[in-house]
């Protein structure tokens, strides 16, 4: 009986995901017998057309990080789910459009302008910007066009599950490959794998109290207490929103959640989440000072939507004078 | 006019193509090296509080977090002018040490090993990591292994996090180090310094006693004279984390030695409509285009400039590699882009070597590792040698220290203009009129731009597999004459 096959693809995306793969160890080499790895753009033969050549769904498994910010991403994503039967969007980039997807409170335009011409190491007179398709004297040559708005891989395609992490952590990517070898029945369709179903603040372990806040402080102002519960000390931390699945590493090194495993389950929208969860503690009925508290969170959409703008009932910043 | 397509070539941080074009005579006529993406971190990270950047550009590269974590954390302490108490310094060169060990090793056994230790003319099925262990032994595979899941776990230790560490702030660490955590770490930095040797004596039995590894190394075709680049400390060493920057000459001599902070004096970036990725260059001597020499502003920043540039290691086993290659290669500065693959062991060995110095330092376990910020923020520019070169962070903030400016020089966009050279260089002495471009020849342009590091990340996922490459010949119609694929 032939190997199942699998796909490993990524978009725009910092590399993080696949070392996070790697990071399973020996298991990898699980991975690499059991299947029959066609496409790994770093391993193995990258070329679309190989691809393109394959029968249509006979990939069995494609796991696609990175979210979808240039023409050639896009193709990708296409390409990839029509030759895949079970598509993932594996990590924060493809599932929620992560960091990068922060690019949806610029414009195209913006960006060009600031990285060819006005940053100050940059020397353009010519106002030169880089364009798709470019006459050289020798001839013509290609680069994909970058997109006004980042987009996850839902937004693009049909997708039948989500791993959600900046990065995923290892130990969950093993238990999911170990479970899809070992035969187990995958759930339903728009399932989220490799992750828990409660929030971050359940793994965090550190004692919580009712919370009565009359200020938020930033975490360069106060060397917090480590047996406390940051939020409980006035500092931002999206655990409350936020899906468990990561072993709340990030707040054991006493550095606050900002959000990377995703929406808490049964949540649509992990800012507005995080946005109810602080109202409901902050200890004034004084409007005046209620502006005041809210006003020490210094960027309430960069830092509630910190790994979920794109996939967030926001979406992007819009501009009065622009359709998007 | 032909037109050969390498796309994508593979191991690069992020993607990447070349295309080259041949004449009518079947010669090469020109070389485009293109980096066909753009992300705009420096655009949506204006209005972001500048304290969470070293959280935020980690995600520029999962590759070398580290990197940008350490970089942003420095340019953040600048912002608010505060001084980390001294053993968080120490902490976050730790930190930083056991990430250019694991960076630096994977490089040297999964991406350009395979060329030198299985051979570049071998078959490409063996041309990898699979083939280096074959060849090598078994038990050379499961040390690579060990010493990846070592620094990983040192980073983890330290940053919290194995990829996208957390802990820096402005002005310290979040966590100081347990004593436990320490014995754990003081272990760990053993190992590496003995890998280090380990890794010594393969390249001596490997390269060094192959007359024909030596003499591609010297050859023309993988060499060109452009300026270099790096830091050093006080006594003019290399050093990873922290010193002054040094650009020297092609003959050797110091053009400048500069604070980063005044980067803007010495650097500018040139554009070209091809490509997304800028082309830094010397302001001082100017944008001539794609060619090496004195009168050209071009330089590099890899592991060979760094040497370069400095005069001499800081610890003991790395400056005596330092002065064997320098004597064998014929003295400083060294010019041979394959050399760079030394200068990396070197360099490994330096960072094994400064992880243990840390780790044995009384001061790494004290629970001072905070100084708060005081003064009102303002501009800052943080700078680390990442392992793909010299990594500039540069923020403005308004007085609540939210950015309203942000620049930044990535390690390998330093490189991005002498790639191109190398590339175009090891084109023109290896497609010869009428000769067949054979997957030797493929390999050995690749080894010209895989000398800079491509990245560790794509190097070890050849683990599975094998290394892919395409060219395609087209006539000046675009009619395919010619197609050739390896892996």
């Amino acid at each position: 009986m032939s190997k199942p096959k699998l796909a490993l693809y990524w978009a725009a995306s910092c590399g993080g995901c696949e070392i996070a793969v790697l990071d399973i160890e020996e298991k990898i080499l699980d991975v690499a017998g059991f299947f029959d790895i066609v496409f790994w753009p770093c391993a193995t033969d990258f070329k679309y057309k190989d691809v393109e050549a394959m029968p249509d769904a006979s990939i069995d498994l494609c796991l696609f990080n990175g979210a979808i910010r240039t023409s050639e991403n896009e193709a990708m994503a296409h390409l990839l789910r029509r030759k895949s039967k079970v598509l993932v969007a594996f990590g924060s980039c493809a599932m929620d459009g992560c960091i990068p997807g922060l690019g949806n409170l610029t414009t195209r335009q913006d960006t060009f302008q600031w990285v060819y011409s006005d940053s100050p190491s940059t020397g353009n007179p010519a106002g030169v910007r880089p364009t798709t398709q470019v006459s050289v004297p020798e001839g013509e040559i290609e680069i994909p066009e970058f997109y006004e708005t980042v987009r996850t891989l839902a937004q693009v395609v049909p997708v039948e599950y989500f791993v959600p992490g900046c990065p995923p952590q290892a130990p969950q990517i093993a238990t999911v490959m170990s479970a899809i070898m070992q035969g187990a029945k995958l759930p339903p369709p728009g399932s989220v794998l490799g992750a828990g179903e409660k929030t971050c603040c359940d793994e965090c372990g550190k004692p919580r109290k009712e919370k009565h806040l009359k200020r938020f402080y930033r975490y360069w102002e106060i060397e917090p207490s480590r047996e406390e519960c940051l939020l409980d000390q006035g500092i931002v931390c999206m655990g409350p929103a936020t899906r468990s699945g990561c072993g709340a590493l990030c707040v054991k090194a006493n550095m606050p959640c900002r959000g990377c495993y995703g929406a808490a389950p049964n949540v649509q929208d992990q800012g507005i989440k995080m946005i109810s969860a602080l109202a409901s503690v902050i200890d004034s009925q004084d409007p005046n000072e209620i502006n005041w508290i809210l006003d020490q969170i210094p960027d309430p959409v960069g830092t509630f939507y910190r790994f979920t703008l794109p996939s967030s009932m926001l979406r992007r910043r819009q501009f009065p004078t622009k359709s998007f | 006019m032909q037109k050969i397509t390498i796309d994508p070539i593979t191991r690069l941080e992020g993607h990447g193509k070349i295309v080259i074009f041949l004449n009518e005579e079947g010669e090469v006529a020109n070389c485009y090296f293109q980096v066909p993406e753009l992300r705009g971190f420096e655009t949506f990270c204006v209005g972001r509080p500048v304290e969470e950047m070293p959280r935020i550009t980690t995600r520029i590269c999962g590759v070398c977090p580290e990197a940008h974590h350490i970089a942003s954390a420095k340019a953040c302490d600048a912002v608010y002018r505060v001084e980390p108490p001294s053993a968080a310094r120490k902490l976050r060169e730790l930190l930083y040490s056991a990430f250019f060990a694991g960076d630096h090793t994977l490089h040297f056994y999964a991406l350009g090993g395979p060329d030198f230790v299985v051979g570049p003319d071998a078959p490409p099925a063996e041309r990898n990591i699979l083939g280096v262990i074959k060849k090598v032994g078994l038990e050379a595979g499961g040390k690579v292994i060990e010493l990846r899941k070592r620094a990983q776990r040192v980073v983890s230790l330290v940053g919290g996090k194995a990829i996208h560490p957390v802990t820096a702030v402005p002005g310290g660490v979040a966590k100081p180090l347990s004593a436990e955590e320490r014995d754990e770490i003081i272990e760990h930095t053993k190992y590496f310094v003995e890998f280090g040797k380990f890794t010594f004596a393969v390249f001596n039995d490997v390269v060094l006693k192959n007359r024909a590894y030596v003499d591609m190394i010297l050859s023309d075709t993988y060499t060109q004279r452009v300026y270099s680049m790096g830091t050093v400390d006080q006594n003019n060493k290399v050093n990873f984390y922290d010193g002054l920057v040094r650009v020297v000459d092609p003959d050797g001599e110091e053009l400048v030695k500069f604070h980063p902070r005044d980067y803007l004096q010495v650097l500018e970036e040139h554009v070209e409509p091809w490509t997304y990725l800028k082309f830094p260059f010397l302001k001082r001597v100017g944008w001539k285009g794609f060619v090496d020499g004195k009168e050209s502003g071009v330089y590099f920043a890899t592991p060979l400039s760094r040497l370069n540039v400095a005069d001499g290691m800081a610890t003991p086993l790395a400056q005596e590699e330092y002065e064997r290659m320098y004597a064998t290669l014929g003295g400083k500065p060294v010019h041979h882009t394959l050399a760079t693959h030394w200068a990396r062991i070197i360099e490994l060995m330096y960072a094994a070597e400064r992880a243990a110095e840390l780790a044995h330092d009384e001061e790494i376990i004290s629970t001072h590792v905070r100084t708060i910020p005081t003064a009102t923020p303002s501009e800052g520019v943080g700078c680390v040698e990442a392992p793909r070169g010299t990594l500039y962070h540069h923020y403005v903030t308004d007085e609540r220290g939210l950015l309203t400016k942000v620049n930044l020089i990535v390690g390998t966009t330093n490189n991005h203009a002498p790639i191109t050279m190398s590339i175009r260089k090891a084109a023109f002495g290896l497609i010869q009129r009428g000769k067949e471009i054979s997957d030797g020849v493929l390999n050995r342009i690749e080894m010209a731009f895989r000398a800079y590091d491509p990245c560790f990340g794509c190097a070890t996922h050849s683990l599975p597999g094998k290394m892919p490459l395409e060219v395609q010949v087209l006539d000046s119609h675009g009619n395919l004459l010619a197609s050739r694929k390896r892996g």
